[in-house]
């Protein structure tokens, strides 16, 4: 293994910008997050042998994402979830869900580098989202555990909805993405982070 | 800024979604036993109605599925939208 | 000073010093440019723009077609209307012929957009909006209410504090809530589809230049709603006549809100010329406040009430008169005034004042309706359309749906709340309405668009029917004249409802003026056949900057990067774009003098020092699909043109894509890393596509094939070592690896540790030279390429870029999709029918290449160029001609150049060209024409360096 201080993550050089922002608006990366991408009939034999490795069962209700603690789970698509877990796991957790799968249809792909995953959170994260996202994130609308695949700005995003307020959300960019989403982000962060 | 009631993820923006062109023209079932014209027929040509047409829809900014929709071409107004291997639905026009 | 001792909605205590055409003025908080200016008797503020005409303010609202200023402090802004700017500190603004002036400086405000849903919304808060947005905000709805005045009341701030107090209240709960969100200052201007309304946030215009700078000056709301509620009101019509156009002739609802909610009396001596009730109440209003009234009415009917009220105050009434024309030299100072009866105007008499108004009735605000797909019915009482279908989840009320008493526009705006609400499931108790005076019954007003003119139409005195414009009823005849019978041909001929106001005030007198020019003695042209033109958003202006927003400046468009973007960056790299990534081009050297090199000596020197020794490139933008299953092998060889089944794990092929007509749209490398798992890679630009156009055959053509596909395109860095020396520099980190060709051939992959990394290394070229690619986790990928740098210093390595690539690849003649070809090409054209499987019974494109078309030797082909004289560069899409006779005209063309470079392996120019039975003309002389010019060339095959092969295994 390389040294892991040499790596380097997507948003390495918009830390002090992201931590800058403050008041209304929290947001940080949350680097080398674990992801795996896993293709699955969730009505097949290896569903349950999967919920078995990951302690909950895969999420079938679109645009949802469950949690067991140690894993996120992600509603991406009818037979395609994205599993966050602690950094560094993903061989482990790999080798387990393909044992689980066994010679089922299915696959398991590492994708840990495509995005990288952003905590936003704070009483102004929802508005910042609707300048750029046209999803209604109100708690009406997109209550605790909605998970959306949709439009930011001109970027491709995932948005993990963390509770029931609105203000806390999980947002995943792809990695050559992430520059123009953080700069974007600290643009339209300029209202809500000015003093009253 | 149309809405498009992907079969998954519910109503979006049409900006999430690209265009597939003539639903329910499947691919033949053997290409070398047609006639060059019976081919070019398959590859070129398409309905082009004023009125209903199935259309296959993909929610690219989503879930990435292809599915299909019956459209009014001549208002845009999506008449019915199905998953594929789905029959056709009767829409009223 | 006309400004009236007490009353009005501006504060007083807050004074506001302002500059107007280079005279210094003072007016209120409160005011807007237009109630300033006349508060400081300034009539006069724009002038027309083909006659030169002094024009004053005619409207107190959008819909002014007259009063256009241009702002210069605190940012020059042009084609504003008085009417619409809120008056500030240090407002320095002149008048406009017609035309303004863009700033020449960049306007350093904020704009920018949100996102908004609602289940209720209702723009508009007049008395109308404001009932329809209290019933659904107590039923609990999520509702957004817009306007576009700094407060809420819409009409009702125009009249003398009627329902002052429920406006309040209303005001204060509406704030209070919060499901609901009120944006004052905020226009809607237009309705798009499924209950999508765009609307444009003045937010802190009014502040000038106090504004803060953080905060966008204008915000375009995104609102979807669910239900939608049209309180858009109405515009008051005028009655066009001779000189209509003075200063001092405004509509009569404008004199009455510049009196009631401004302070301000626009005139002592008043001449008011209406056809219908609604004038009165300005008549009465402008008496009461101590001006001399006379009401000209066009009907000889005057309804008891306005009658009586006029005689009680003494306000003279002529029933039975029209308004012919006016005097006046710039202000208004008579009105010339005739009695009517059968549509002609009798004797005229001169009637001194200095203020006209005029009411020819009301339009109803339709233009969100009619954007909504709604359908409009002309209604003859009116002289106006008004809505005349049921749209979905659309809803019109109050004046905007044609009515006009207080009461009825009170309880239609609750019904129509109430309806929305229960079509979304809420149940809703309407609030009590107000309580109301007891309105006098009105009488049916007179239709009259134009008071009939014996005159020279085409002398001095016009009769005006679209001011900004400067177009009359003179115009109209003449294109009805010319034989035009569409209002939107006559709207094009004339120009009529083309300026700012976009016809607001003109638009329906146009098509009632057009209807009587149309009309004969046997043929009736009904208005209602005509129809009006066609209301297109935005309803009112918007500025561009407001439209682009945020996306400007460095998020103008993505700019997607690697993760090794930051050393390209620190070590100078000259970028290009390709899509939205970018791409270091060439690496220029800074020599100890500090010049720079330039591309072509840059390019040289990457090409040789690569071709010599090694160089590495981040190829981290190629496109990489994972695809797994066991049908995977069997789905990519129905995609690509070669057997991918067959392929080894541990193997990799290169591999064409074409499309259905047998185009070749795509190539790669496909490495096979299990019986169940290949990786492919995609050209950079075409990454998303061909994830787009293999999913679509995945889920609807072969559902039956058990695959599935992943996009890792960023999952991994990917970098070319490239070169005779790249196996040295490899091995020196790599020291686990055996590198020989035995070991590690050409077309291998092999999973290693380079430097500490886990690295999956793959033995392809796209150079012609040995060389590895490495594939690392992306978030290892800039560490990975310091330590190959390190690693080659010893070999003088160069990090190269997209142009030294394209030349080395050139010069083996590999053609890139895309550049060398253009949609029209087999991958036999390109001389690769080798890719191309016989074994296969079929793939995507198999069928098309036997069509006869396909078949042509005449077809275009790829080939190699070599200019006579080595040192010219042909041109990127230089035409390519078999004769240097250029005297029979047309020329024929061959072909043209797809790609051109220097070469150092060359020792000079080449290129590689589309052309007409190119492979049959190898050894020819053609000529390729380029400014204006030809250029000799000799015609050889695309592969020009290494022809043998002899470079590849190192």
């Amino acid at each position: 293994m390389a040294d892991p201080r040499a790596r380097r993550s997507p948003l390495a050089g918009w830390a002090p910008q992201l931590q800058a922002l403050n008041g209304a608006i929290r947001a940080q990366e949350l680097p080398f997050l674990t992801q795996l991408n896993l293709r699955l009939d969730s009505g097949g034999p290896a569903a349950d042998p999967v919920a078995k490795v990951l302690g909950v069962s895969l999420p079938t209700v679109p645009c949802t994402s469950v949690g067991s603690g140690v894993y996120e789970v992600l509603w991406l698509g009818p037979d395609e979830w994205l599993i966050l877990a602690p950094a560094g796991s993903a061989p482990e957790l790999m080798i387990a869900l393909r044992e689980a799968i066994g010679s089922e249809h299915a696959a398991v792909t590492d994708v840990s580098a495509q995005r990288t995953t952003v905590q936003l959170s704070g009483p102004g994260a929802r508005e910042l989202l609707a300048k750029g996202c046209a999803i209604d994130l109100h708690p009406a609308a997109s209550p605790e555990g909605s998970c959306v695949q949709t439009l930011l700005a001109q970027t491709g995003i995932i948005i993990v909805v963390r509770d029931g307020t609105a203000t806390d959300f999980l947002l995943l960019v792809r990695s050559s993405f992430a520059e123009y989403f953080a700069a974007w982000l600290v643009d339209a962060s300029v209202e809500l982070t000015e003093p009253a | 800024m149309q809405l498009i009631r992907c079969p998954w993820c519910g109503s979006r923006e049409e900006v999430e979604f690209h265009y597939g062109g003539q639903a329910h023209v499947s691919y033949p079932e053997n290409p070398a036993e047609l006639s060059d014209a019976e081919w070019a027929r398959y590859v070129f040509f398409r309905a082009n109605p004023r009125g209903p047409l199935a259309e296959r829809w993909v929610h690219a900014a989503g879930c990435r599925r292809w599915f299909n929709a019956v459209r009014d071409t001549s208002t845009h107004e999506l008449l019915a939208v199905y998953r594929i291997g789905e029959p056709q639905p009767e829409v009223a026009r | 000073m006309t400004r009236v001792a007490a009353g009005g909605r501006i504060d007083r205590n807050t004074e506001l010093a302002f500059t107007f055409d280079g005279k210094a003025y003072r007016g209120y908080a409160g005011d807007t440019l237009a109630s300033a200016l006349l508060a400081n008797g300034v009539h006069q503020v724009a002038t027309s723009i083909c006659y030169g005409r002094p024009r004053g303010i005619m409207a107190a609202g959008v819909e002014d077609a007259n009063a256009l200023v241009q702002i210069e402090t605190p940012f020059p802004e042009p084609m504003l209307t008085a009417t619409t700017v809120e008056l500030y500190d240090g407002l320095v603004a002149r008048g406009l012929q017609g035309q303004g002036r863009l700033a020449d400086l960049p306007d350093q405000a904020r704009y920018d957009a949100m996102h908004e849903h609602c289940d209720v919304l209702v723009v508009g808060a007049g008395p109308s909006g404001l009932m329809s947005a209290l019933t659904a905000a107590r039923a609990g709805a999520r509702v957004v209410l817009l306007d576009d005045q700094p407060e809420l009341g819409g009409s009702l701030l125009a009249s003398r504090n009627q329902l002052a107090e429920w406006v309040s209240a209303v005001t204060s709960e509406l704030n209070s809530l919060a499901t609901v969100r009120v944006l004052r200052r905020t226009t809607a201007f237009g309705y798009y589809d499924d209950g999508f309304v765009l609307a444009l946030e003045k937010r802190t215009d009014h502040l000038g230049a106090a504004a803060p700078p953080a905060a966008a000056r204008q915000r375009i709301w995104r609102i979807r709603a669910r239900q939608v509620i049209l309180a858009t009101g109405a515009h008051e019509r005028p009655v066009v006549f001779a000189d209509n156009d003075r200063p001092g002739i405004m509509l009569a609802g404008a004199g009455r809100a510049y009196l009631n909610r401004y302070g301000v009396l626009g005139g002592n001596r008043v001449v008011v010329f209406t056809t219908n009730d609604s004038a009165y109440t300005a008549a009465l209003d402008l008496a009461d406040a101590g001006a001399a009234v006379t009401v000209v009415d066009a009907r000889t009917e005057i309804p008891q009430h306005p009658a009586a009220e006029c005689a009680r105050r003494g306000v003279a009434l002529k029933a039975g008169h029209v308004v012919t024309g006016t005097s006046g030299n710039g202000r208004v100072t008579g009105a010339h005034i005739a009695p009517y009866a059968d549509g002609k105007a009798g004797a005229r008499q001169g009637i001194g004042c200095d203020l006209l108004l005029v009411s020819g009735g009301w339009n109803p605000t339709v233009h969100l309706f009619s954007q909504a797909r709604g359908k409009l019915r002309y209604d003859e009482s009116l002289g106006a359309f008004v809505p005349g279908s049921s749209v979905k989840a659309v809803r019109v009320a109050g004046s905007a749906a044609g009515v006009f008493t207080l009461s009825g526009c009170l309880s239609g705006a609750a019904d129509a709340a109430v309806a929305a609400l229960q079509e979304l499931g809420l149940s809703s108790a309407p609030p009590a309405l107000p309580s109301l005076d007891a309105e006098p019954e009105t009488t049916p007003g007179l239709v009259l668009w134009a008071v009939p003119d014996k005159g020279d139409e085409s002398g001095p005195c016009r009769r005006f029917v679209d001011f900004q414009r400067d177009s009359t009823v003179a115009d109209i005849l003449r294109a009805t004249g010319a034989g035009l019978t569409s209002v939107e041909h006559v709207k094009r001929y004339t120009t009529i409802g083309t300026a700012h106001d976009q016809g607001k005030t003109s638009g329906m007198i146009a098509s009632g003026i057009m209807a009587e020019a149309l009309s004969t003695d046997k043929h009736q042209v009904e208005v209602a056949s005509l129809g009006t033109t066609t209301f297109r958003p935005p309803y009112a202006s918007v500025a561009f900057a407001a439209l682009a927003g945020r996306d400007r400046g460095e998020i103008f468009d993505p700019v997607r990067v690697t993760e090794i973007h930051p050393w390209h960056l620190e070590h100078g790299a000259v970028f290009e774009n390709v899509g939205q990534w970018k791409r270091p081009r060439y690496y220029p050297q800074r020599s100890a003098a500090g010049s720079i090199e330039d591309i072509d000596t840059a390019v040289l020197r990457e090409c040789r020092t690569t071709r010599e020794s090694v160089g590495m490139m981040d190829g981290s933008t190629l496109g990489k699909i994972n695809v797994q299953g066991s049908d995977a092998g069997e789905f990519l060889d129905r995609l690509y043109t070669n057997l991918m089944s067959t392929l080894k794990p541990g193997f990799i092929r290169y591999g064409a894509m074409c499309g259905m007509d047998g185009m070749i749209i795509d190539d790669g490398t496909v490495a096979r890393v299990s019986d169940t798992e290949f990786v492919l890679t995609t050209t950079t630009g075409n990454a998303a596509m061909i994830l787009d156009w293999m999913e679509e055959f995945a889920q609807t053509e072969w559902p039956e094939l058990r695959v599935n596909l992943t996009s890792v395109t960023e999952q991994w860095v990917t970098i070319a070592l490239v070169g005779p020396r790249s196996r040295d520099v490899l091995a020196s980190v790599a020291a686990e690896l055996d590198l020989s060709n035995e070991a590690f051939g050409f077309m291998t992959w092999r999973d290693a540790s380079v430097a500490g990394i886990e690295a999956r290394i793959c033995r392809i070229s796209f150079s012609g030279e040995l060389a590895y690619e490495l594939n690392v986790n992306a978030w290892d990928g800039l560490a990975l390429w310091e330590a190959l740098i390190e690693a080659g210093k010893p070999y003088g390595i160069t990090p190269y870029g997209t142009e030294t690539m394209h030349v080395l690849r050139a010069e083996k003649g590999y053609p890139i999709i895309g550049q060398d070809t253009d949609g029209t090409v087999t991958p036999q054209d390109l001389g690769m029918g080798w890719v191309v499987s016989k074994k296969k019974l079929d793939f995507i494109g198999k069928r098309s290449f036997s069509r006869a078309e396909n078949q042509r030797p005449d077809r275009k082909q790829l080939v190699g160029l070599l200019p006579v004289d080595r040192t010219v560069l042909l041109d990127e899409g230089a035409q390519v001609l078999a004769t240097a006779d250029l005297s029979q005209l047309p020329v024929p063309m061959l072909g043209h150049v797809t790609s051109s470079y220097r070469s150092a392996a060359l020792d000079g120019t080449f290129a590689l060209a589309l052309v007409r039975a190119g492979r049959e003309r190898i050894g020819q002389r053609l000529h390729a024409w380029q400014d204006g010019e030809l250029v000799s060339v000799t015609v050889t095959d695309p592969v020009l360096y290494d022809k043998e092969g002899a470079r590849r295994d190192g």
